[in-house]
């Protein structure tokens, strides 16, 4: 996403809305793309024919065509390199942008020339089938970039486009050449479905155009429609929107997605508690990452159990915490609903175990590329019977890193199952991260009893946790299970009083965890006209949102709760602060029938549900509408 | 609880619980739990190195009755509950105790990649085709026309064998035994036990409420003997009183004949190996019913194989030599970083 200041232009464009001027705005929803390639790929036609698409969509867009000097220079050379720059955003758009977010790089010689432009973190889409020994000779490259890890800091999809076309095309009755040709159109169909633009027009154009070499425009047809099924098929994510801050803060810094970083932040709390770590995990978009990222980290006490299903997923790591590790599963929204019987035995058998949900459009398969905030009420309430979890969510990528540590530091303290919430803009999004020194981050203390003295599998500490036992431990010996239990020994127990008992003392060990939560960080006044309650991705959109809002003049603040369930304690006297609070979610308003239901005060909702986080207007405006 | 205890000391009573059992009086579980805590002691195991895992049915309460650590999990989950306790755990001895019910129907599928994988779990099956715990129901295992509460014209759910489903998934340990015969069950957990890699033994069970007698064929001491077959590695395939029985191929199709009859010698005969490789003669064997062919009891089959677990751990061993034990500043700061000052 790139950044474009307001300019004095920007304030007289805007000046005729009726409402006071404005100062200039940083917007940062906008993309920038770059598609390079051998001037012979016909990138230039890929970026025009994009650029129309976009246009369609009712995007503004500035372009930037880079020929060149030959018409055809020699393939694969570092001088015959085209490239097409479009920066296109939901507002207006001035330059091609500094720093492409996507390149597409059909060669080696193309990806030489321009890697440096990328945005850290940025998306390169290569086109693998060209990075033959030949074509990396001829680039200067001594080891294949693709396959050596020296792209490690971007977002790599790669990609034959050559032989998917050529796939795709292989009953056409097309020469190799023509065939060939064919592959700009499937590099459009990419990024045609990267950016969720309908095909039809442009197979209209492309008929139009080669209206008369019919079996040309059905060729290319075909590949558009090949390019545009197989990004539908990869699940390939675009990153919305991100917050720049303006000061930012010194230090070291690396690109990494949500799920990149959660499961940093999974390894960081087996480190610093010295406990290994177990993922059992099925795959699905968009939380499959986390298990990628893991499943390469088993130099680090690190187990990843890639299972049948997701039941076996949270089913094994269940097993694992059992064996006194730290046990983890990593799901998206169908899969958590698989997991839900398993969710409530781990309540019951009160073992630690950190259950991620990277939520994404619902409900059943829904929309699985898509993002969406949609999974809450799931996370408190889903389950049956009295079943209390601490649920957490992260607010953004690098957030993603500090919840993992937090998700295992309350699951351990407290003996009990933890969800965390993230979401498919977030888990595939990446922002910088400032590295932090292991030393600095919170220790985490796991304590096994093994001591047999007076040991009664369910007695419990000053938080109401139990004793996690290691098997393996003499004299301890001891069954658990999903039977309601006594309150002391653990032994199978219907006894009534002792159920009530039992449900009363799981309900107050969660909701004993918000004493154990930091307070609560406003940005803005503390008290005033507004307060915008926010969790999860929209963190972003709404930090822009108040931003601006504030800019204005308005009494507007802004808390992102982390810790959903239970609330922290500071919240209840904080919403009483505020004239009006709004609630910005992806969803029909599930934060804000909680804290209806909790601090019974009325909140407005904001809600969304197509798939697309928030843009900033959309909140600035209700902003306004409310004041 | 009890004090610690040498491994060389420990008894039978040692793997009794305080919980009563709660099992219908005369139900075929006492006789297997029995077995169990008999085979313990034996194993030169420490009493804490034990876990048992279960789902739910009245086979799954085995674990409350085990003085070792246990759970009872939820229905049809054991075998992934227990397969992530050996990874995270290797030494201990896990064990899973299911019923037909919880197995395989529920639970098909944690366990038939239990065996696929041949992660170290000793899975024992107590099989009495019938749903106990609900009162009465059908399962994977009833018989065709099978009257029970849900199919009361009798059921037309076509059963399957579990040692022929282990066998299809890849079990590199398979046996079947039966509650009654207490001594060729003892046998066979013993071998499980000392099995590596998943180990899959099915206990003919008799529900004496809901579907009593459906093994009488194979137990009752009077014909047993003609209906059942007592697997034994390298030896011809032999039944009968007079153990003049036999079974010989017809192409692929077995054939029961009788040593001495129409010039049949022992020659002739089917010799069962459970080490063969192909498991393609313990799942001829695995096909095998009454009244046509005596029912097989024994190890159908036993190789060896690499332990899922073992396997497991030399994956860390390989990443550790290659890259050094993992820390966290250098992970930290892998990949592509930038500094602001
Ligand atoms: S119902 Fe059948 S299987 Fe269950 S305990 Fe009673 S006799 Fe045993």
């Amino acid at each position: 996403m790139s950044v474009s200041a307001g300019t004095a232009e920007v304030e007289a464009k805007r000046a005729g809305n009726g409402r006071a001027p404005r100062r200039p705005v940083e917007e940062l929803d906008s993309v920038v793309i770059r598609f390079v390639g051998d001037s012979g790929d016909g990138m230039q036609l890929t970026g025009n024919e994009f650029s129309k698409a976009i246009a369609k969509a009712g995007h503004d867009f500035a372009t930037h065509p880079d020929y060149p000097s030959e018409i055809r220079a020699p393939t694969g050379t570092l001088f015959g390199v085209s490239g097409y720059q479009i920066q296109f955003a939901s507002r207006q758009v001035f330059t091609s942008g500094d720093a492409p977010d996507v390149l597409v790089a059909m060669n080696p010689a193309a990806l030489k020339t321009n890697l440096a432009d990328v945005k850290h973190g940025g998306i390169i889409i290569a086109n693998g089938g060209a990075f033959t020994d030949n074509n990396l000779a001829k680039a200067g490259y001594k080891s294949n970039p693709l396959e050596d890890g020296s792209l490690g800091g971007y977002r790599l999809y790669r990609i034959d486009i050559s032989d998917l076309t050529a796939h795709a095309l292989k009953d056409a009755g097309l020469s190799k050449k023509d065939v060939g040709r064919c592959k700009n159109y499937y590099a459009l169909g990419l990024m045609l479905s990267l950016y969720s633009r309908p095909l039809e027009r442009e197979e209209e154009d492309i008929r139009r155009k080669f209206a008369r070499k019919p079996e040309i425009a059905g060729a290319n047809v075909l590949a558009l429609r090949a390019g545009y099924a197989y990004a539908d098929a990869t699940e390939m994510f675009i990153t919305a929107y991100r917050v720049r801050s303006a000061d930012i803060r010194p230090g070291t810094y690396r690109s990494l997605t949500g799920n990149h970083a959660a499961a940093l932040g999974f390894v960081a709390a087996s480190e610093l508690s010295g406990v290994p770590l177990f993922l059992g995990s099925y795959p699905i978009t968009p939380a499959t990452d986390i298990l990628h990222e893991l499943s390469a980290l088993k130099h680090f006490n690190v187990t990843t159990f890639q299972a049948e299903d997701e039941i076996a997923g949270i089913c094994s790591a269940i097993g694992a915490a059992y064996g006194g590790v730290l046990g983890m599963t990593t799901t998206s929204g169908p899969g958590m609903a698989l997991k839900t019987e398993a969710l409530g035995l781990a309540v019951m058998l009160e073992l630690p175990l950190v259950i991620v949900n990277v939520q994404r459009g619902g409900p059943s398969t829904g929309l699985p590329t898509k993002i969406e905030q949609s999974d809450l009420l799931q996370a408190v309430y889903g389950r049956n019977g009295e079943c209390p979890i601490p649920v957490i969510a992260s607010s953004s990528p690098a957030d993603c890193f500090d919840c993992a540590i937090e998700a295992f530091r309350l699951a351990v303290k407290y003996m009990t199952p933890v969800i965390l919430l993230s979401d498919g803009g977030i888990g595939n999004a990446a922002e910088p991260w400032r590295i932090p020194d292991p030393a600095s981050l919170p220790k985490l203390e796991v304590k096994f009893r093994t001591d047999a003295e007076g040991f009664q599998a369910y007695a419990r500490d000053a938080n109401l946790a139990r004793a996690w036992v290691r098997p393996g431990t003499p004299g301890m010996e001891h069954r658990i299970g999903g039977l309601e239990k006594d309150f002391l020994t653990g032994n199978i127990s219907h006894d009534p009083d002792n159920h009530q008992r039992m449900v009363e003392v799981r309900a107050a060990k969660v909701a004993g965890i918000a004493g154990d939560i930091p307070p609560l960080r406003v940005e803005g006044p503390e008290k005033g006209d507004l307060l915008i309650v926010g969790w999860g991705s929209t963190y972003g959109s709404i930090v822009q949102a108040r931003e601006q809002a504030a800019a204005e003049g308005y009494s507007v603040a802004h808390v992102h709760l982390r810790h959903l369930n239970p609330f922290p304690q500071d919240l209840g006297d904080l919403l009483k602060r505020y004239r009006t609070v709004l609630v910005p979610e992806m969803n029909l308003g599930q934060l804000s029938r909680l804290l209806r239901e909790r601090y019974l005060r009325e909140v407005v909702p904001l809600n969304k549900v197509q798939g697309k986080p928030f843009k900033v207007s959309e909140i600035h405006d209700r902003i306004v509408e409310l004041m | 609880m009890t004090d610690m205890t040498e491994p060389a000391t420990l008894t039978k009573k040692d793997f009794e619980t305080n919980q009563d059992v709660r099992w219908c009086p005369g139900c075929g579980d006492y006789a297997v739990l029995a077995q169990v805590q008999k085979l313990m002691p034996t194993l030169g195991i420490p009493r804490e190195n034990f876990a048992f895992i279960s789902g739910i049915g009245c086979s799954s309460r085995f674990p409350y009755y085990m003085e070792t650590y246990g759970m009872h999990s939820i229905h049809g989950r054991a075998p992934a509950v227990a397969s992530g306790l050996k990874l995270a755990r290797p030494e201990l001895s896990v064990w899973v105790v299911t019923g037909d019910g919880d197995a395989l129907a529920i639970g098909g599928n944690h366990f038939i990649h239990a065996m696929r994988r041949n992660i170290g779990l000793k899975i024992i099956l107590l099989n009495n085709r019938i749903y106990g715990l609900t009162k009465g129901q059908y399962s994977p295992t009833s018989q065709l026309g099978m009257k029970t509460k849900t199919t009361p014209q009798g059921s037309i759910d076509r059963p399957f064998s579990p040692v022929a489903v282990a066998l299809g998934a890849g079990a590199t340990f398979v046996a079947r035994t039966v509650d009654s015969d207490l001594a060729h069950m003892a046998q066979v957990l013993r071998r499980a036990a000392e099995h590596e890699g998943t180990a899959f033994v099915e206990v003919y069970q008799n529900c004496i409420v809901f579907n009593d007698g459906a093994y009488d064929a194979i137990t009752d001491k009077a014909v047993r003997d003609d209906a059942r077959l007592l697997l034994e590695h390298g030896k011809p395939l032999l039944y009968g009183k007079g153990r003049d029985k036999g079974i010989r191929l017809r192409g692929l199709e077995p054939e029961a004949v009788t040593v001495g009859e129409d010039g049949v010698t022992e020659a002739d005969l089917v010799v069962h190996d459970e080490a063969a490789d192909h498991s393609g003669l313990a799942f001829f064997l695995s096909q095998f019913d009454a009244p046509k062919l005596p029912v097989p009891l024994g190890v159908f089959r036993a190789v060896s194989a690499p332990a899922y677990e073992d396997m497991n751990n030399q994956l860390h061993a390989d990443a550790e030599a290659r890259r050094g034990r993992g820390d966290l500043a250098g992970l930290f700061n892998s990949g592509d970083t930038w500094t602001i000052d």
